[in-house]
């Protein structure tokens, strides 16, 4: 039995690559954790470091990725636990990868092998990861492909990716990925390309799934409502810094961080058609140009000064398992103390 | 209301986008994409038109069919801002490329479609020399420089290459690009649809602040209904290449009458988590337009069918200037 009561635990995973242009840095000092059976919702803007934070989970990133030397990855499986950031054989990945852990993409044509049927795919995992015979493995590989929505299921078994709708291809992705059983999955924005309509199957299919299966699921998406009715926690990054963290309520309810208030705000309501659209000041810097400081000061609407410029702020505490990186928080809490002194 | 507010910008009838596909079959007629089917659609000079639907529903080739860059089957497409009119389906070379000035589509993204090698000037100043507008450069050099402030470009900015451009600019580049002909008419497909939400808002508040100004009109074509809700002033919902409702936005939000658009509205994720599980969920897909079913294409989706929508396609009936096509609207609003 493991002790740890977390299926997975990052700590300070800090992630830099080498580009033609220079080092730049994609995750900086990055730490989250998640129970079985919870759903951790990573959100953030395009660029933020929430895939190639998915990546480093599976050690899926290329050759000119550079981990930093703290950089800690732990999965708690039920006997064992493994440092992710150890692994470099390729079977002692395949445990990790295909095994305890699977992965799900925006683009389900990157799952599948254009010239496999998506039944024989299915299979083959199964015969990697499980001692299932072929016999087996087909029955239940057309068992999960029916779990997930797919009608004639036995048919579908012998088609091939692109003759399913993109509906259809996301639920196939979903059967192959959790036909191992997965302890942990990794959902990397599965709905951002559906319609809003199919989006909702989907998110009902993987909750239900969750329930089933007792998994943790790190969900990653850049729509605060998707996070709103998926995640349990949520964790929102920018520019590679996690800045904000929590409990979904308190932190839809009582967004703390300036930039996690600002894309709330910036959000189209539609119980007030009235309400003038406001966006976050700015552009999003390139992370060749990476602010110092707060990475968020160049945006920021409460900056200040000298000290947002200069010094990276540390998380504190607003709530219960709510935090947040922010100056401002920082001098806040401070203050109460002081108060509560007095 | 006087007549001249009345005419519509842009007016459809009956119009029709099909598709011949190549036959897979020995015998019987080929297939046919029925992408667009039967389309009434009138656009008042100067309005905010919003398109809704799922993909595939065909959003683009109306959007398209409007601007004479798909092939009209059948029915009639008019254009009459004061100045000209043309009748699409039957119009001269030489109108057409009038229309092409007063007609413009914006591009998701300019740098997908456009030379890497062309400075934003270049790409901003194309449609002037291509289309003959401008009779020196200096004239162009002043309508790219006028346009391009409008859209929040500078001198600087016209000196670069697209690609050293964040997503928003590169937007307001395909902005400007577009309204650099001075056009009456543009079409805004999936104009926001790249853009992350901290940077959206500022595109949106830029294309109603020039359409105010420039007293154009937009067909404002997404898939996300909240962004429509605040932008559009006028609001159709497509499924299957029909029309199925179209009312002034705030009409359609507070009380949709088409059981699909209730379904668009009600799959929009809520910000409250609590709502989970409220939300009503539509089963199924958008079927094939290449062989829609009979009577309502909706009837194999939708939870409120009853006989006569398997067998008659229900007509656009049009109440307190809101239009829906359903055989039991009625009886579901009181219900
Ligand atoms: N293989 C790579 N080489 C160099 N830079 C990369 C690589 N993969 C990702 N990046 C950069 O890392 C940053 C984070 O990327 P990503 O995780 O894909 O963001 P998100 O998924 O939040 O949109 C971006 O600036 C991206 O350009
Ligand atoms: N050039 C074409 N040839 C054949 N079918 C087409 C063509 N363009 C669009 N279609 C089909 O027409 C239908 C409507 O497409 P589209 O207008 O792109 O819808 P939307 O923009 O609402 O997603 C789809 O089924 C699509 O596959
Ligand atoms: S640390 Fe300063 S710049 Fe950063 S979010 Fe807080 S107030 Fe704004
Ligand atoms: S006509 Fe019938 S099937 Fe079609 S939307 Fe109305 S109730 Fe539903
Ligand atoms: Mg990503
Ligand atoms: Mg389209």
């Amino acid at each position: 039995m493991n002790k740890n009561k977390n299926l997975l635990e990052v700590e300070n995973l800090t992630l830099q690559f080498d580009t033609d242009e220079g080092r730049i840095t994609a995750v900086d000092n990055v730490s989250f954790s998640v129970a079985p059976g919870e759903v951790l919702g990573l959100v953030g803007e395009s660029g933020s470091g929430k895939s190639v934070t998915a990546k480093s989970l599976m050690k899926l990133n290329p050759g000119n990725a550079i981990y930093s030397p703290e950089t800690k990855i732990n999965l708690h499986l039920e006997n064992r636990s493994v440092d992710i950031m150890q692994l470099k054989s390729s079977k002692d990945m395949l445990v990790a990868r295909g095994g305890a852990i699977s992965m799900i993409f925006q683009e389900p044509m990157a799952s599948f092998a254009p010239a496999i049927t998506i039944g024989d795919q299915m299979v083959e995992q199964l015969l990697i990861h499980t001692d299932y015979s072929v016999a087996k493995a087909k029955k239940y590989s057309i068992e999960m492909l029916d779990r997930v929505g797919i009608s004639d299921a036995d048919k579908r078994f012998k088609q091939y990716a692109f003759e399913l709708s993109g509906g259809m291809r996301q639920r196939a992705m979903i059967a192959m990925a959790l036909s191992t059983k997965p302890k942990l999955l990794i959902a990397d924005e599965p709905t951002t390309a559906l319609d809003v309509t199919i989006q909702l199957q989907v998110i009902e299919l993987m909750k239900d799934l969750v329930k089933e299966f007792g998994m943790g699921i790190i969900f990653i998406t850049h729509d605060l409502g998707v996070i709103a009715q998926t995640a349990d926690k949520v964790a929102v990054m920018y520019l590679g810094k996690l800045i904000e963290q929590g409990a979904v309520r308190d932190v839809i309810r009582n967004p703390s961080h300036p930039y996690t208030q600002g894309l709330i705000a910036a959000l189209p309501k539609l119980d007030d058609l009235d309400a003038p659209l406001v966006a976050v000041a700015g552009d999003i810097p390139s992370p060749l140009e990476r602010p110092p400081g707060c990475v968020f000061h160049t945006r920021c609407p409460v900056e200040l000064g000298a000290q947002c410029r200069s010094m990276v702020p540390d998380f504190s505490s607003v709530a219960s398992g709510h935090t947040v990186a922010c100056h401002l928080i920082e001098a806040s809490n401070v203050l109460d103390k002081k108060v509560a002194v007095s | 209301m006087n007549d001249r507010i009345k005419t519509p910008l842009i007016a459809t009838k009956d119009l029709s986008v099909h598709y011949p596909l190549r036959s897979t079959k020995l015998f019987g007629p080929p297939p046919v994409v029925r992408a667009v089917e039967g389309v009434n659609i009138n656009i008042a000079p100067g309005s905010f038109f919003g398109l809704v639907g799922e993909s595939g529903s065909g959003k683009t080739t109306l959007g398209r069919a409007l601007l004479k860059a798909a092939p009209i089957t059948r029915g009639e497409v008019t254009y009459n801002d004061g100045e000209v009119n043309f009748d699409l389906t039957d119009i001269e070379k030489q109108d057409l490329q009038e229309y092409r000035r007063r007609a413009q589509l914006i591009f998701q993204d300019p740098y997908a479609a456009l030379s890497p090698r062309m400075t934003v000037r270049d790409i901003i100043a194309e449609p002037l020399e291509v289309m003959g507008i401008t009779k020196s450069r200096e004239e162009t050099d002043q309508r790219v420089r006028e346009i391009a402030a409008k859209c929040r470009l500078n001198l600087e900015h016209l000196r670069r290459f697209p690609h050293a451009f964040s997503g928003g600019q590169r937007q307001r580049i395909s902005i400007a690009r577009a309204l650099v002909s001075n056009p009456k008419f543009v079409v805004a497909d999936e104009s926001v649809a790249a853009l992350d939400v901290s940077i959206q808002a500022d595109v949106l508040n830029l294309l109603k602040d020039i359409q105010k100004e420039m007293g154009l009109a937009f067909l404002f074509i997404s898939h996300d209904l909240s962004v429509v809700a605040h932008v559009c002033d006028y609001v159709a919902v497509m499924y299957l290449g029909r029309l199925v409702e179209t009312a002034p936005t705030r009409q359609l939000f507070a009380a949709p009458r088409h059981p699909y658009t209730k379904a668009l509205l009600s799959a929009i994720p809520s910000l409250d988590p609590d709502d989970y599980g409220k939300a009503e969920k539509l089963e199924g897909e958008i079927p094939s337009p290449t062989n829609p079913p009979p009577g309502c294409k909706f009837q194999t989706r939708c939870r409120f069918a009853v006989d006569i929508c398997r067998t008659q396609e229900p007509k656009l009936e049009t109440e307190e200037g809101h239009d829906v096509a359903c055989h039991r609207w009625r009886d579901l609003m009181e219900a």
